[in-house]
């Protein structure tokens, strides 16, 4: 491993390791509220606000987290709405944001090289200053997507039944949009606006294929996100090869893998006779009644 | 006199415009199993709906446990069952986590479970029959048994009032005793009931009243009428009997 004797590589490693943990402890959530591609609507928008920094010479991170937030909120609130037009406002709203994006990076004196760095991510060139922003924010999205759990969990599965339990369901929806806008914003240092989405959503979709619960997904999720982040940097480091798309194509292949080991076991058990279980008698008991 | 747990006064509901309620008053009060009754399309479920407070009224007022739906707070005293489970569930749950969800309205959002919780989880499983699918993911029930998921997460609340919105529909027959069991022991218990249904089965001897609605009002409050209509049809599948005499009942079309 002596390739991480280099600060710069040791600092991509650690930015997307935390990276690898947060984006699928709060994808879950996104999964499970069907909402699998919001991370990549929000990246657009992000784009908007990395043009918008570049333009005028404010950090494109801080300005991206703004643009993000926005756009984050103004989706949710457009979903809260519920119409069909909610569909077209989306669209509207994503194209805009990269739109946008392309057009201020344009106006501004920076390279395309420099667009594509936030495209497809830029592990390598992560400062020091962005390596703490990342561990910060990215600190804060887990804590809140593991304390808060229950709570999300009942609004993402149930939003009526969370409501008269007197959650605070717009609050709760508005932290997830929020959160969603921060992930997707440090995400972008490391796999780029076009691959957020996969680091949010894959490793959940892998780990639902063995798991059984809801908790089990989350941290089975998080340990194969940890996996592909640090697999995709070392690869990157060895094969030379962009970082932000080796851990995703890592990410995709460990579901193939995972895919494929749960579709073999499970053939290996329906194949093995088994005793049927006892059809609960204590209904046949009620219903003698 | 025995305290109001729901009361609707003059209610009136419309979706874009269109009246789904009109002008309907119903009281609930402590202790009491009521039934709503009507055909698909009365406004039967757009009435429980408007009484938690997720459907709001055009006119008129609702209050639960005495206050304001809009005020309340209190919802640790309510237990709400939907018709089914949502179909936002894109990642697996075990019954118990669903389950485990109807501690929030009495835990709060921060604190994590503690035993109390998981001990009304367990209980409230092995009142509807549940307690060994506990650690099963809710996609692999069926429909029956995971509408006894959605009571025991209402029942793991120990609620005061249970509202119920079609909770026997298309259920088979063991789920439907198996709730009709857990029912009676919430009643026993001094439980109020409001619940939504096309037809009792099981329920019936457990209701104290019911109220029928047909086109947005009430056209009857009191007794539980007798089955009439289709609900008398030779092809209807009823779990209790009734004579062979077809009484002029509310839902014959004549």
């Amino acid at each position: 491993m002596s390739l991480f004797q280099y600060e710069f590589m040791l600092r991509a490693l650690i930015g997307a390791l935390i990276i690898g943990l947060a984006a699928p402890a709060l994808g879950i959530y996104l999964v499970q509220r069907r909402l699998a591609l919001i991370g990549d609507g929000i990246g657009h928008v992000a784009l908007t606000g990395v043009g918008a920094g570049l333009l005028f010479q404010t950090s494109p991170v801080i300005m991206a987290v703004i643009a993000a937030t926005i756009g984050a909120i103004a989706i949710e609130l457009i979903r809260e709405r519920g119409r069909t037009s909610g569909d077209l406002a989306l669209a509207l709203l994503f194209y805009g944001g990269i739109a946008g994006g392309v057009v201020l990076v344009g106006l501004s004196d920076s390279t395309s090289a420099n667009l594509n760095a936030y495209l497809f991510g830029a592990l390598t060139t992560t400062s020091r200053s962005d390596l703490v922003t990342i561990a910060v924010l990215g600190a804060a999205v887990l804590i809140a997507m593991i304390a808060l759990r229950p709570a999300l969990f009942a609004v993402c599965h149930d939003e009526e039944y969370a409501r008269v339990s007197g959650l605070p369901v717009r609050g709760l929806n508005l932290l997830l949009a929020i959160t969603t806008a921060v992930t997707v914003t440090i995400a972008m240092r490391a796999v780029g606006v076009l691959l957020i989405s996969a680091l949010m959503v894959v490793p959940v979709a892998t780990a639902q294929q063995v798991t059984r619960g809801f908790r089990a997904t989350m941290a089975a999720a998080m340990v194969l996100g940890l996996f592909a982040a640090g697999a995709g940097v070392w690869l990157a480091a060895v094969a030379d090869t962009a970082p932000g798309a080796s851990v995703v194509v890592l990410a995709i292949a460990s579901f193939i893998v995972v895919t494929l080991l749960a579709a073999g076991w499970r053939r290996i058990r329906r194949a093995r006779p088994e005793p049927e279980p006892a059809p609960e008698p204590h209904e046949v008991l009620l219903g003698g009644s | 006199m025995t305290p109001e747990v729901i009361s609707l006064t003059h209610g009136v509901v419309g979706y874009d415009g269109r009246p789904v309620l009109r002008d309907v008053s119903l009281t609930v009060t402590a202790g009491e199993v009521v039934a709503i009754l009507g055909a698909n399309g009365s406004g039967k479920s757009t009435l429980v709906r408007a009484v938690l407070g997720l459907v709001p009224l055009s006119a008129g007022a609702v209050t639960l446990f005495g206050q304001q739906v809009r005020r309340f707070r209190q919802w640790q005293r309510v237990g709400y069952v939907p018709q089914r489970l949502g179909a936002g569930s894109g990642v697996p749950a075990t019954v118990a986590e669903v389950v485990a969800s109807g501690r929030l309205a009495r835990r709060g959002i921060l604190r994590p479970p503690g035993r109390a919780d998981r001990e009304a989880v367990a209980s409230a499983l092995r009142a509807v029959g549940l307690a060994d699918r506990a650690k099963d993911p809710v996609a692999t029930l069926s429909g029956g048994q995971q509408q006894r998921t959605l009571i025991a997460r209402a029942l793991a609340g120990r609620p005061e009032l249970l509202i119920l919105d079609e909770p026997t529909a298309g259920v088979d027959t063991a789920s439907q005793e198996a709730f009709a069991g857990a029912l009676r022991g919430f009643a026993a218990d001094g439980g109020t009931v409001l619940l939504v249904a096309h037809e009792l089965g099981p329920l019936r001897p457990l209701i104290s009243r019911a109220v029928v609605v047909h086109h947005g009002v009430v056209a009857h409050d009191g007794a539980v009428p007798d089955p009439a209509g289709h609900h008398a049809a030779p092809d209807h599948d009823h779990v209790h009997p009734h004579g062979p005499e077809e009484p002029a009942g509310l839902w014959s079309t004549t």
